[in-house]
């Protein structure tokens, strides 16, 4: 298939989920502060910024944070590039680029989504969030199950799943890594029930473990369980799945698809550690976690999404020599009929330079993962796909 | 209930156009009041519709294009794809005659593409002058030596006709470098039988939704010599172009890749695009992407949206460019003028469907002729599209008269002249009535090299505003369904579902276990009801 397309339906899956996500997160999020009156409003919402990655967002007038202006920053803020509405507007955008690739229903379905937002915005203003989370995670459940029922498990399929899984991780890794919701008086402490409550995982995990949250049981639970579909654990297994079917060679040693070796690195760091030792530096183990992800989304877009800028072409007269779209070919132009006089000092073409790689932050070095460094910046903002055109 | 008190308004006050003095054919009406025999049907079914009826399936119609993404830009604003509710009838012995003409028409522009990227002929024989060819924009001498595999440079034709106030269809523009709209005609079909299902039973319509495989097999054929299993792609210059719906549409119907140009790439005279596994050759190129901004190293060099070398791979018999490069020479309008000789000079036929007269303004009694009743006549510029430029005499003003004078003096290469038609008018939805609003049609054509296939039917533009005879969409046209409707009586209905075979036994689904069995439910429900009630005391 083709790389531009490829990258797009990447970037479809990541925009979905991200939209889900956010979305699962402030639902519980403003839930949590209207039901519980102890909690420090400000500091909470400080927290979830931090962890959202949104920079320097202006308090309210009385130079507090509140739920009503976090709701603000991370549903409704076209401004903001991860918000909810400019990631369902951006996978819009893609999908747009793309209909062809994807199934009409799909496509269909992602239009009337974003068709319907100004209106869903409206009442979520008006009536309060909770109609618009709904709204979001309900057309992100519609597109999973068009995704799931109309598309051939073909490498379209697989790379939108893929963009999809590294989504799901990020935004995990993020959620945890903000101590969201720090207990009253007890700073270190992490109130899990919410945690798995945005993950839509407290219900699973009640019916696993049979018995109250505990920190280590939760944490297991959402890292490592390998049955729940939103665990780090299960996202990355799934992820590794669909890199391994888009090029199924193996060599006789080693992992010659570097995404794929990165996110195995990330997998085998927490499957194969006892759950004490995650907890302790829980941390720098969910950096490591975002680390490998952007590394693998670096050598996702380095080996399958290649492209080059268009190329401009300038006309110097009879004969020329003019470099092609890869600058590895030459070719003889025949006479413009219509060429003006010839400058010598014009450039023959442009030379074509490859893309930044979208969404890449460059960290995508063998020590990414080092096991105590810390190379992922905390707080990074979600990576967003360059505008291409 | 339905209210039934508004039970025939939507006719109300229906009366024949009469824009430029003559009263224009009606498609629905033979003379007020009186009703074609095709349209009577479709006149009855309407009839019985409420406004408010009518205003709930416009409001479903405005609805289903817009989830669809079936929208256009007016003024900076999204708005649903302006399709009319009332279909255009055409009955099947007038579109026989139609088809046939469009078809020859279709089959003598090849040969003359053929012709004047060849050795002449007719330029020698002086059929046709020299000087259309040589002064033509559009003829390219890159297109020299780009020899189809299968011969076919028009694999699309778009052919513009109108019904004149004699009720006879007339070709006004032959359109066959990237003749657009046919998702339209595909995509109003699909709507029209969602909202009206009901007129759908009551009248047999031939199908168009069989365009896209047909176009498909015409590009497979053009592909070069040698390739069994052809790649095609359709090249687009992208999302922001006016017509990527349509691309995008085509590119799916016939499940191949939509590419630009930045997707492709040329080594060694053989095109390629980039995938995820690599390099993938391209043997068709169905591009839409005109001319002049197709190969930068031959046109326009500050094209990006095409690809650098395309030409020469086509002239190196690697690849398949479809429509071929230079087919405008033979549909400006000035060539339209030649296109009935073309017709008996190539294919020895009388042409089936007649041009409107047309005056050439080289020919200096024809200039002074037209200079002299320019108020009574049409003026086009001779490469315009898009309905630009145009001057109808009539209805113009005598500034604008003496400033199109000046212009057509000064080039008369650039213009031609027609006497005005008065296009037909159909029945329009005009904020809830119906009214007669002029109308044309583009039947499309699709040349796969043993036979010209006319989809039946073809996108009919309206001009929406009172008398207008401007159908682009660019300038606020809207569109209808076309429906060529076969007399019922002729044809059997295929049956729709064959007979089971004897003895075949069809198993029903599955139902599931039993919730409980059916003697101790009720002694189950009570027992559990009485767990509920507190204890007697």
């Amino acid at each position: 298939m083709l790389s531009r397309i490829a990258e797009s339906l990447y970037w479809i899956g990541r925009y979905i989920e991200r939209a889900e996500d956010t979305a699962r997160i402030l639902d519980v999020h403003v839930h949590y502060l209207l039901e519980g009156p102890l909690i420090d409003e400000d500091l909470a919402c400080r927290n979830l910024l931090a962890a959202m990655g949104v920079p320097a967002a202006s308090p309210a007038p009385d130079g507090l944070f509140n739920a009503k202006l976090v709701t603000e920053l991370l549903a409704f803020d076209e401004a903001n590039p991860s918000s909810i509405v400019s990631s369902l507007t951006a996978a819009r955008a893609n999908a747009r680029g793309v209909s062809e690739a994807i199934s009409s229903e799909m496509w269909e379905a992602l239009n009337t989504s974003y068709n319907a937002l100004p209106g869903q915005v409206a009442i979520g203003r008006g009536v309060g969030p909770y109609t618009f989370f709904r709204y979001v995670r309900e057309r992100a459940a519609i597109m999973a199950g068009l995704t799931d029922s109309t598309m051939s498990r073909d490498d379209a399929w697989r790379f939108l799943v893929i963009g999809r899984s590294l989504e799901r991780i990020d935004m995990l890794a993020r959620l945890l890594s903000t101590g969201l919701h720090p207990r009253d008086g007890d700073g270190d402490d992490v109130d899990w029930v919410i945690l798995l409550r945005s993950c839509s995982a407290h219900e699973a995990f009640l019916r696993t473990y049979h018995r109250e949250v505990e920190p280590i049981l939760a944490a297991e639970f959402l890292l490592l369980d390998r049955l729940f579909p939103r665990s780090i654990f299960c996202a990355v297994s799934t992820a590794e799945q669909c890199l391994a079917d888009l090029d199924p060679r193996y060599g006789r040693a080693g992992m010659a698809d570097e995404a794929r070796r990165v996110l195995g690195l990330v997998r085998t760091n927490l499957e194969f550690r006892r759950i004490e030792d995650l907890l302790s530096d829980l941390g720098g183990q969910l950096r490591n976690v975002q680390t490998g992800c952007s590394a693998a989304s670096a050598a996702l877009a380095a080996r399958y999404f290649r492209q080059t800028r268009s190329v401009e072409w300038v006309s110097e007269g009879p004969g020329i020599e003019v470099a092609a779209a890869d600058g590895s070919t030459r070719m003889e132009a025949l006479p413009a009929p219509a060429a003006a006089g010839s400058d010598a000092d014009r450039l023959a073409a442009l030379a074509a330079e490859e893309d930044p790689v979208p969404g890449a932050d460059g960290t995508a070095g063998d020590d990414a993962l080092a096991e105590d460094d810390g190379a992922g910046e905390r707080g990074a903002s979600p990576d967003a796909r360059m505008a291409g055109r | 209930m339905v209210d039934r008190t508004a039970v025939g308004d939507l006719f109300d006050g229906y009366a024949p156009a009469r824009t430029l003095g003559t009263p224009a054919w009606d498609e629905m009406f033979e003379a007020p009041g009186v009703v074609r025999p095709a349209a009577a049907v479709l006149h009855d079914a309407l009839t019985s519709l409420s406004a408010s009826e009518f205003e709930a399936r416009a409001a479903a119609r405005d609805r289903g294009f817009h989830d669809r993404g079936i929208t256009f830009q007016l003024s900076g604003e999204e708005r649903p794809w302006p399709l009319d509710l009332v279909p255009r009838v055409i009955p099947e012995a007038e579109w026989t005659t139609l088809e046939a003409g469009v078809a020859q028409r279709v089959r003598a522009l090849e040969a003359f593409l053929a012709d004047v990227y060849g050795t002449g002929q007719i330029l020698a024989d002086r059929v046709v002058p020299h000087r259309l060819v040589t002064t033509s924009v559009h003829f390219h001498r890159a297109a020299f030596g780009v020899e189809p595999a299968n011969g076919v440079r028009i694999q699309v034709a778009g052919i513009d006709v109108v019904r004149g106030e004699d009720g006879r269809f007339y070709v006004l523009e032959d359109n066959i470098r990237c003749p657009s709209g046919i998702s339209y005609v595909v995509e109003n079909r699909r709507m029209m039988a969602r909202i009206f299902p009901e007129l759908f039973a009551s009248h047999r319509v031939l199908p168009v939704a069989s365009y896209p495989a047909r176009l498909l097999e015409a590009l497979r054929a053009a592909a070069p010599a040698g390739v069994s299993d052809p790649t095609v792609v359709v090249l687009t210059p992208g999302v922001y172009n006016s017509a990527y719906f349509e691309h995008s549409f085509l590119a799916r119907q016939m499940g191949v890749e939509l590419v630009e140009g930045r997707d492709l790439l040329c080594r060694n005279d053989t095109v390629y695009m980039r995938t995820t596994d690599g390099e993938q050759r391209v043997d068709v190129v169905y591009r839409r992407v005109d001319d002049d901004f197709l190969d930068p190293l031959h046109f326009r060099p500050d094209s990006l949206v095409g690809c650098p070398g395309i030409l020469n791979a086509a002239r190196a018999g690697n690849v398949a460019i479809s429509n071929a490069v230079g087919n405008g020479v033979a549909d400006d309008k000035l060539a339209y003028t030649y296109v009935p000789d073309m017709i008996r000079y190539y294919l020895a036929e009388e042409p089936i469907l007649p041009n409107v007269e047309t005056y050439r303004l080289e020919d200096p009694e024809a200039l002074h002729h037209v200079l002299g009743h320019l108020h009574e006549l049409v003026l086009k510029p001779v490469s315009g599209s898009g309905g630009y430029g145009i001057l109808i005499g009539p209805q113009a003003t005598e500034a604008q008269l003496d400033a199109a004078r000046a212009a057509v003096a000064a080039n008369p290469r650039e213009w031609i002249a027609q006497r005005p038609v008065s296009l037909s008018t159909a029945p329009t939805d005009v904020g809830g009535r119906l009214a007669p609003r002029h109308l044309d049609l583009r039947p499309f054509a699709v040349n796969d090299g043993t036979s010209v296939w006319v989809v039946p039917g073809g996108l009919t533009r309206v001009a929406l505003p009172e008398g207008g005879m401007v159908v682009n969409s660019s300038q606020g046209g809207g569109s209808k369904d076309t429906w060529v409707t076969v007399d019922g009586r002729r044809v059997p209905r295929v049956r729709a579902a064959r007979a089971a075979k004897p003895g075949r036994r069809e198993v029903a689904p599955d139902p599931g276990p039993a919730l409980s069995f059916a003697g101790t439910e009720q002694q189950q429900q009570q027992q559990q009801q009485q767990q509920q009630r507190p204890a007697p005391c």
